[in-house]
C-alpha cells in the first residue's frame, strides 16, 4: 500500500511539474507559436506507449517459452496501458494537426501505421474474449502479440526512411535535427514522467489480473466441490 | 493565447482518456473483489 502511495504521489509530482514547465519554461516556438507546447504531451505519450507494447512483446516471448501465466497477465497488461497512451497520440496529434497543417489528418506513413498499431492492440484485446481456454488464449494471444509487434519499429522508423507530411525526427533524427536545449531537458522530463505514469498504470492493470488469477482458482475450487 | 481551444482541448481530452482508464481499473478491481468474496462465502458453506 505504501509503496503504491508513493509511486503515485512520485507520478503526479513529475507529470504536474512536466505540463508546467512545458507551459512556463519552454521558449516559444517561432513558427508553430503556443500550439507547440502539445508536442510535449503528445509524443512523451507516444514514447510511453511503445515502451508498453515493447513490455507485452517481451512478455509474449517469454510466455511462448515458459507457458507460465504471469507472462501473459502481464502482457495483456502492457497491451492495455499502450493502448491508451496510443489513444491520447491519436487525439493530441490531430488537434495539433489542424491549425498547423489546415487537416485534421492524412495517410502518411507515421499517421497510418501509428493508426494500424492502434488497431492491432485492440484486435489482441478482442482475440483473447474470443477464446474460453486459459492456456489457448494466453498462447494465441501471445503469438499475435508477437505479430503485432513487428508495426511498432515501422512507426518509430517511418518518419527516417519515408518523406511524411508528420514533422522528422527532433530527437535522434541525425544532422540538421534536434531542440533548443531548454526544449530538449523539458521534452526528456515529460518522457520520464509519462513513463512513470505507464509503470504506474501496469502495475495498477496487473493487479487486476492477480484478482482475476484468483477468481479462477475459486472458481475451480468451488466446481470440484 | 493565439489556439487556446486546441492547446485547452488536447490535454482535456488526453487526461480524460487516462482518467476513465484508471477509473475502470479501479472499477473492474472492485467487481473482481466482490467476486473473490461471494466465491469464498459459498465454499465455506460447501464445506
Amino acid at each position: 500500500m505504501a509503496k503504491r502511495a508513493i509511486l503515485g504521489l512520485v507520478t503526479l509530482g513529475l507529470v504536474v511539474t512536466a505540463a508546467f514547465a512545458s507551459f512556463y519554461v519552454v521558449p516559444m516556438e517561432r513558427t508553430m507559436g503556443p500550439i507547440q507546447r502539445i508536442f510535449y504531451f503528445h509524443a512523451a505519450s507516444a514514447w510511453a506507449g511503445m515502451t508498453a507494447f515493447f513490455i507485452c512483446f517481451f512478455c509474449n516471448l517469454l510466455y511462448v517459452w515458459r507457458r507460465d501465466q504471469k507472462w501473459d497477465g502481464l502482457g495483456v497488461s502492457a497491451a492495455e496501458v499502450g493502448l491508451a497512451f496510443t489513444t491520447i497520440v491519436l487525439i493530441t496529434g490531430p488537434i495539433w494537426a489542424h491549425p498547423v497543417w489546415g487537416i485534421w489528418w492524412t495517410w502518411d506513413w507515421r499517421l497510418t501505421s501509428t493508426f494500424v498499431m492502434w488497431l492491432l492492440y485492440i484486435s489482441y484485446l478482442l482475440l483473447r474474449t474470443l477464446i474460453e481456454e486459459p492456456d489457448r488464449r494466453a498462447l494465441l494471444s501471445a503469438l499475435f502479440g508477437i505479430f503485432a509487434f513487428l508495426d511498432v519499429p515501422l512507426v518509430y522508423f517511418s518518419i527516417r526512411w519515408w518523406r511524411t507530411q508528420h514533422p522528422q525526427p527532433v530527437v535522434m533524427g541525425g544532422p540538421g535535427s534536434g531542440l533548443e536545449p531548454t526544449m530538449r531537458k523539458v521534452f526528456f522530463f515529460s518522457v520520464l514522467a509519462m513513463h512513470a505514469l505507464m509503470v504506474l498504470l501496469l502495475s495498477e492493470r496487473y493487479r487486476l489480473e492477480k484478482l482475476r488469477g484468483e477468481v479462477d482458482q475459486l472458481r475451480r475450487e468451488a466446481e470440484a466441490q | 493565447m493565439k489556439n487556446f481551444d486546441s492547446i485547452f482541448a488536447a490535454y482535456l481530452l488526453g487526461w480524460t482518456v487516462f482518467f476513465g482508464f484508471y477509473l475502470s481499473l479501479g472499477k473492474r478491481a472492485s467487481a473482481l473483489r466482490a467476486d473473490i468474496e461471494q466465491l469464498k462465502s459459498s465454499l465455506n458453506r460447501g464445506k
